[in-house]
């Protein structure tokens, strides 16, 4: 599970990374792209975000990306051969990331069979708070698959202790109020809700909303577990080609 | 919250876990408003002094005679301030921003008619406002986007998705999850996650209660049959609900037809067979989607109407029976409104007029004793370009090149647009 293998891999590093890909966007063969360039680039755990036309907890950036691998044809079947595809070729844990519907519309119980079925370990659901989730809950567990719960500067401590009981894994902290992709003050105040947030939990933590640069991940060391980088890649890709990524994930790590 | 908000199968609050305290704040909010009688005398005093509440119920006695069948009366929401039942649900609202202490509303519009009555709400309480609108709407709105930068809101154009009413409401969404300390979001109808949609049909429910009182003190007796447009479903809401308990009276709620059944054509998510359950914007409902949960483009010659989805109480009502869905097409609510305009002298809003079109099919089918009340959820004064479009008037078209000009040359001489 995946709690164990962040554990592990804590032995050999402090931090690790997580980045996040929009199947679809810009191709599917560009995403197979991404994916290989981003794991030689030594990412730890990535999610594959599964397009949906309302991701209303994203903001402009993977809006977009949502929007343009739907438009260019982006359907479940083929976001859940592409994952297959990655699953059977890296060696490291890869999530799902999509909205609600995207499960419910399937079936949420096949949804989350197919998931193990194809090598998925885990997933972020962003509006579907655990209130709403018995039988995605129960299927996870049955399939012995982390459901991921997010942690916000918003979260009272008994909220965080609620989202606990329901989330193994790691708990995705974001660092602050806000959609995906827009910027993050790195400083004391953040510093202070991760330590609130390791008071929540004994799961690892993972940190994103607006990670973008070598310096914020220095300043995440020794605050928490995992850093994420989503919006970012994007912008990279799309500002400087696919070709970009693997360069500047590397750049962040080292 | 100490609730979920479900009607059976659907409702609930699939919210952003950001969200969360909001949403807890909101619930305690409304239900201690709910509970409070003085609350609701407060709304009311507001309302008939600030709005023009009770709205009366016109005898439709030209359009009775003319369709042949029976009486035809009418609920005039359309006399609110801002010219619709939006007013009832935003005052409501700003009542209760007020009482949880933040600063600035946000509001989603299709028509801009909740936008309106946003910022009308925002400067009376003194709110900062900011109004998140479809692109294309702006295009189709311009004189309630003109009223609502007059009275001091930022109006946002939004480009993504179908540039219309939902894809507003997921941009004023990514506000609240960013400003909610200081930020209501007004939802505009009875959809959303709980608490909205009963939050938004109880404000709304004055109309019902109004209008039950109003048949029987001057009629003596209950409507035999009840029309409300259906969009999100806040002015349906609000009338039906007056008649929930009178098994007597039917309850007739009608989608937009647009150019007929197909996907893309319409907005009939319970009329037509083309939407199945969902889950987004935060709540559980029938949705106009692909077999994958991808949300489908609409069509409808009015843009309060142009929504995927609809208030999960009134789904619920499709699925009991409780009320009767109807489509009403494009063509046959112009026809309609033009009819209502010249037998009457009212200008029901292109919403409304869907209401107006299933009733005309109908009347002429029942008896002369019989009574059908219609809800004129607003008036059309808003929709003169695009009224003016439909029925292709050659002097408005005219007035247009004319007035153009004038901005041209003018510009010309200032230098400025070319």
């Amino acid at each position: 599970m995946l709690e164990q293998y962040i554990q592990d891999r804590l032995q050999h590093k402090e931090l690790l990374l997580m980045t996040h890909i929009v199947l679809g966007y810009p191709s599917y063969d560009k995403s197979m792209y991404l994916v290989e360039s981003m794991v030689e680039a030594g990412v730890d755990l990535m999610e594959l975000q599964i397009p949906f036309s309302e991701p209303m907890a994203d903001g402009p950036v993977i809006l977009k990306a949502n929007a343009e691998a739907l438009k260019a044809g982006a359907t479940l079947e083929k976001s859940l051969e592409m994952a297959e595809k990655i699953t059977a070729n890296f060696d490291i844990p890869f999530l799902f990331m999509t909205y609600y519907n995207i499960l419910f519309k399937h079936g949420v119980s096949d949804f989350v069979s197919k998931m193990h079925d194809i090598g998925i370990k885990g997933a972020i659901i962003p509006d579907l708070p655990p209130e709403e989730a018995s039988e995605y809950l129960q299927a996870m567990q049955q399939h012995k698959l982390d459901p991921v719960h997010i942690f916000t500067p918003n979260s009272s401590l008994e909220r965080k202790q609620e989202l606990n009981k329901h989330t193994s894994g790691f708990m995705y902290t974001v660092a602050r109020k806000g959609v995906t992709g827009k910027d993050t003050q790195f400083g004391d105040e953040l510093g202070d809700y991760l330590v609130e947030c390791r008071q929540a939990t004994d799961l690892p933590l993972a940190l994103g909303f607006g990670v973008k640069s070598k310096a914020d991940f220095d300043f995440i060391r020794g605050k928490a577990d995992v850093a994420i980088i989503g919006s970012e890649a994007i912008r990279v890709m799309e500002d400087q080609g696919v070709e970009a990524v693997g360069p500047f994930i590397h750049s962040i790590i080292n | 919250m100490k609730n979920r908000g479900y009607f059976n199968q659907f409702g609930g609050a699939f919210i952003p876990e950001i969200l969360v305290p909001t949403f807890d704040q909101l619930e305690a909010a409304y239900l201690e408003a709910k509970s409070d009688p003085a609350f609701w005398q407060e709304y009311v005093n507001l309302m008939s002094t600030y709005s023009c509440r009770a709205t009366p119920i016109t005898y439709a006695e030209n359009l009775t005679q003319h369709l042949g069948g029976a009486q035809i009366y009418i609920k005039r929401e359309d006399l609110n301030h801002t010219g619709a039942h939006k007013a009832n649900n935003v005052m409501g609202q700003g009542l209760l921003t007020k009482r949880m202490g933040k600063r600035r509303v946000i509001a989603e519009t299709g028509a801009g008619q909740h936008g309106v009555a946003t910022a009308t709400m925002a400067a009376k309480f003194g709110f900062d406002c900011t109004i998140y609108m479809g692109a294309v709407d702006v295009a189709r709105q311009r004189p309630n986007v003109f009223w609502m930068e007059q009275m001091g809101a930022t109006v946002v154009p939004v480009e993504d998705g179908s540039a219309t009413l939902k894809d507003a409401i997921n941009e004023a969404f990514r506000d609240w999850v960013t400003n909610m300390d200081d930020t209501h979001y007004a939802l505009g109808t009875a959809c959303g996650p709980y608490p909205f949609p009963e939050m938004v049909a109880w404000f709304q429910s004055i109309i019902g209660i109004e209008a039950r009182e109003q048949m029987l003190s001057q009629q003596g007796r209950l409507p035999d049959r009840v029309y409300a447009c259906v969009g999100g479903g806040s002015n349906a809401m609000g009338l039906f609900s007056g008649f929930l308990d009178d098994k007597e009276v039917e309850l007739v709620g009608v989608e937009a037809g647009g150019r007929g059944k197909g996907m893309g054509e319409h907005a009939a998510r319970l009329a037509y067979d083309d939407a199945t359950v969902g889950v987004a914007q935060g709540y559980k409902t029938y949705f106009l989607q692909n077999p994958n949960g991808q949300m489908m483009d609409t069509h409808s010659v009015s843009a309060g109407l142009d929504y995927v989805g609809v208030s999960p109480i009134l789904a619920n009502y499709h699925d009991t029976g409780q009320v009767r869905f109807e489509a009403a097409t494009d063509d046959e609510v112009v026809a309609a409104m033009q009819l209502t305009v010249q037998k009457e002298g009212l200008i029901p809003a292109l919403e409304s007029s869907h209401a107006f079109a299933q009733a005309f099919k109908e009347a002429p089918n029942m008896g002369k004793d019989e009574i059908i009340l219609i809800n004129q959820s607003g008036r059309a004064d808003k929709d003169i370009f695009t009224v003016a479009d439909a029925i292709d008037d050659p002097k408005w078209r005219e007035f247009i090149i004319t007035k153009a000009d004038q901005y041209r040359a003018r510009a010309a001489t200032e230098g400025g647009v070319k």
